[in-house]
């Protein structure tokens, strides 16, 4: 028994309209339907973070939302954060501080950090770890990585 | 890893979800899916049919109405921490949201998913037995309430049938000078609380107690109410000595051992963080007579 559901969003800008099946994660979704590999799975179970996409503009978990539950959304992935070529002030800022060793987990840090610096234009260094706090790296790189999002912010700021 | 088949569903109103509830013989019914979803995709759960209540978006809002606060069981976390009516009628969720998971989590989970899955760590649940709520339940035959004593029966266990929705949630307001203070311990930022302590206080101008409130979460199975180290501490002045008396009558609460942490290590955190919030309690009711 497949149960399945036709469902339309927009992905990265794009309009979607596809038939999934309802178990499906937007995680596998994502990954698997899509072939849109950029959002990585890590746990599975809503613990490491590596999975987060923004939903409607809010991260979220993508291996805790149906994804069914993407019906009417606007889902954006990592694919979707630079402008072409242009990486986006947070990517070019973990390329500049070395924000990633195996990059893994990076995909979940970047789409959680773009929405928190764009609702936290200013944030103070405690307030950023405490944002990136769901995401887990286990190079263990956090001194570049929020040294990246200090950077970025300001660049944000004075963009 | 990841969910067995079901059958969706995804009503948009509450008649339409109680009717799906009352034809279903074993429904599983998906809020944030913050917690719900990982047992299935861990398969700790394997429900036939999964009920999707996100469309259902009458049970959606925050309302503030002769001395209480209203929650639609759908309220995102993340909307009750964003909310200025809340911050002002309750401060306290403030306080205990910022460690309620992460801010990729609070996008998602809902106050009502918190209440039903019932963790006995989990910060909602407290601040529910904090303030007495009360919970309104539905299905197809009508509606009742369930106040927050007589919700948690047991380990993870609402007092709630397969056929039931949990609707609303209401919680009496406390004065407006009234003094609040969460205070949790974990071993790390968004982990489950290994203990934490809620507390609501009044005073009057000779910082007497008036009323008070006290929670104790993940000690017990359940969120535990310390009615007699309240009892106490009405006519008392609020001074530490006071504190001391009544953090020292908390250490005695029943308390679980696991693999990680013994019962006496939850019963002398009860101790230090009910210490702690009743300070802090006091010295917000105390700046708010002085406003």
């Amino acid at each position: 028994m497949t149960d399945k559901r036709d469902i339309q969003f927009t992905l990265n800008g794009k309009h979607y309209a596809e038939a999934v099946e309802t178990r499906f994660s937007l995680a596998d979704m994502l990954r698997e339907q899509l072939d849109m590999t950029g959002t990585h799975l890590g746990c599975e179970h809503g613990v490491c973070g590596a999975c987060t996409v923004l939903c409607d503009g809010e991260p979220v978990r993508a291996c805790l939302m149906l994804g069914v539950q993407a019906n009417g959304k606007e889902i954006i992935t990592i694919e979707g954060l630079a402008d072409g070529d242009e990486l986006s002030p947070i990517q070019a800022a973990f390329r500049k501080h070395h924000g990633l060793q195996c990059g893994y987990c990076t995909p979940g840090f970047l789409t959680t950090l773009t929405a928190f610096l764009r609702d936290h234009p200013d944030p103070t260094e405690r307030e950023i770890r405490e944002a990136i706090s769901g995401n887990i790296c286990r190079c263990t790189g956090y001194q570049n990585i929020v040294a990246a999002a200090l950077d970025a912010a300001e660049a944000m700021r004075a963009a | 890893m990841k969910s067995a088949p079901f059958t969706y569903y995804d009503p948009t109103s509450v008649p339409e979800l109680v009717d799906l509830l009352a034809n279903a013989e074993d429904a599983k019914i998906l809020a944030g899916g913050q917690s719900l979803m990982p047992m299935m995709n861990m398969r700790f759960l394997m429900p036939d049919d999964v009920i999707d209540i996100n469309g259902v978006h009458e049970l959606n809002f925050i309302e503030r109405e002769n001395g209480h606060l209203k929650f639609g069981a759908m309220t995102r976390q993340k909307e009750v921490l964003g909310s200025n009516t809340v911050a002002n009628a309750a401060p306290i969720f403030g306080e205990a949201l910022r460690y309620v998971g992460h801010i990729q989590t609070r996008t998602r989970g809902t106050i009502g998913g918190s209440l039903c899955h019932l963790d006995p760590s989990a910060e909602l649940p407290a601040i529910a037995s904090l303030y007495g709520a009360e919970m309104k339940i539905a299905n197809a035959d009508g509606e009742r309430t369930v106040s927050m004593d007589d919700w948690a029966l047991a380990y993870m266990t609402p007092n709630i049938s397969p056929e039931d929705v949990l609707v609303d949630i209401t919680f009496p307001l406390w004065g407006q000078n009234h003094g609040y203070a969460f205070e949790e311990f974990a071993r790390r930022h968004g982990d489950f609380a290994i203990t934490a302590v809620g507390t609501l206080l009044e005073l009057d101008q000779n910082q007497i107690i008036t009323k008070v409130a006290i929670v104790v979460a993940g000690a017990d199975v359940t969120p535990t109410r310390l009615y007699d180290v309240e009892k106490d501490l009405i006519g008392q002045i609020a001074n530490e000595g006071t504190f001391a008396d009544a953090a020292n009558h908390a250490s005695e609460i029943e308390a679980m051992t696991d693999a990680y942490v013994t019962a006496t290590y939850r019963q002398r955190l009860a101790k230090t963080l009910t210490n702690r919030a009743l300070i802090s309690a006091t010295e917000r009711a105390k700046e708010k007579q002085n406003d």
